[in-house]
């Protein structure tokens, strides 16, 4: 079933537009080309924050951190391994998705860890990111609740990440 | 932001490496990593430029104006005030909507002008509660097509890129409505 569903998609979107008589594949090649772009402002982040991160990983700094950083991650029902994951997630995007994709790399991508993994990239945001950009916008100070409301659903995504990936994955 | 993050990365890397007394390694690390970095960028870009393209298509096919239009219903509910301003409410349907089909590009604007109209409309110089839900639900991830994550995982040989799709939607139902119940009860509690 699940199979179906994005080549559906594509086709559903493509025969709408087709309905409006606009030119597909134009949009299509264009699109690609903000695509470029994109990767273009994500590549550099993702160099540079790797860099750090392998550092950080190569160092043993996980291990020596493990005591402080398992009970996070039992807490929440996830494998240890993600613990790196768990800290970068809210912080930056680039770095999240190296540390993700290292993560799927190393213990398979098809395995609960590499895919808890995954789940864990697309279930959530950049917090922080975001927050500081809309209190930016608003030009407010205080942002009373929600820094705790927005953690909150973080770590219940992350959690169900990993509840979700052993119920449909067994 | 990053640069404290870079900072404190180098420091807790250099004095790990010293502590565990490993081979001296980070140097060595710090080239490996950067070309892991330039592999993970190159190995979603394929898949990130076609969901680019998709993107695009559904913009220009009117699709983020029907699913507005879908969602107003039930977003009239939860943000009742922005609701009777048809401005904001329009911004505001626009950009979980964005959100929702995965097009960052367009929720963005459309959120910060969102924030500055609701900030307009509480005149105080706090942040109204609608104000807060908001920000908390753009916080929280709602997208439908995980396009990068399944980008990685394509990129990475798996035998169905797009497998996690049930995973993701629930993870995310539950964190979105995680998210809410929690604005909804803090913004009871400091009420009174």
């Amino acid at each position: 079933m699940i199979e179906f569903v994005i080549p559906l998609m594509l086709l559903a979107v493509s025969a709408a537009a087709l309905h409006r008589k606009l030119d597909v594949f134009t949009l299509l090649t264009e699109g690609a080309q903000d695509g470029v772009r994109l990767l273009a402002s994500v590549a550099p982040t993702l160099i540079i924050l790797m860099t750090a991160v392998t550092m950080l990983q190569r160092s043993g700094f996980f291990s020596l951190a493990a005591p402080v950083l398992a009970p996070a991650c039992h807490l929440l029902g996830l494998p240890e391994e993600l613990a790196p994951l768990l800290l970068i997630r809210p912080v930056s995007a680039s770095a999240a998705l190296g540390v993700g994709a290292e993560l799927m790399r190393v213990y398979g991508v098809d395995s609960r860890i590499g895919r808890t993994a995954a789940v864990m990239l697309a279930c959530s945001e950049t917090t922080f990111y975001a927050m500081s950009v809309y209190l930016g916008a608003a030009g407010v100070r205080r942002s009373r609740y929600i820094f705790p409301a927005a953690l909150l659903a973080d770590l219940t995504g992350y959690a169900m990440a990993g509840i979700s990936v052993r119920l449909f994955f067994g | 932001m990053l640069s404290a993050l870079w900072i404190i990365f180098l420091i807790c890397a250099l004095a790990s490496d010293l502590i565990s007394g490993a081979p001296y390694c980070v140097g060595t690390a710090a080239l490996a990593g950067a070309a892991r970095g330039a592999e993970i960028a190159l190995s979603i870009s394929g898949a990130l430029c076609l969901w680019s393209g998709v993107n695009r298509v559904m913009e220009q096919a009117g699709l983020l104006s029907r699913l507005a239009a879908l969602l107003r219903p039930v977003l009239g509910r939860l943000f009742p005030v922005s609701a009777c301003d048809e401005t904001c409410f329009s911004l505001l349907c626009g950009n979980l909507s964005a959100n929702l089909l995965g097009l960052g590009n367009a929720a963005t604007p459309l959120g910060i002008r969102t924030v500055q109209r609701m900030q307009q409309h509480s005149g105080s110089a706090g942040i109204s509660d609608e104000l807060c839900l908001f920000i908390v639900l753009n916080t929280a991830s709602l997208q439908l097509i995980p396009s990068t994550a399944a980008a990685v995982r394509a990129g990475l040989g798996a035998v169905n890129a797009f497998d996690i799709l049930p995973a993701v939607w629930l993870s995310s139902a539950c964190s979105v409505l995680a998210g809410v119940l929690a604005a909804r009860f803090f913004a009871a509690v400091t009420r009174r």
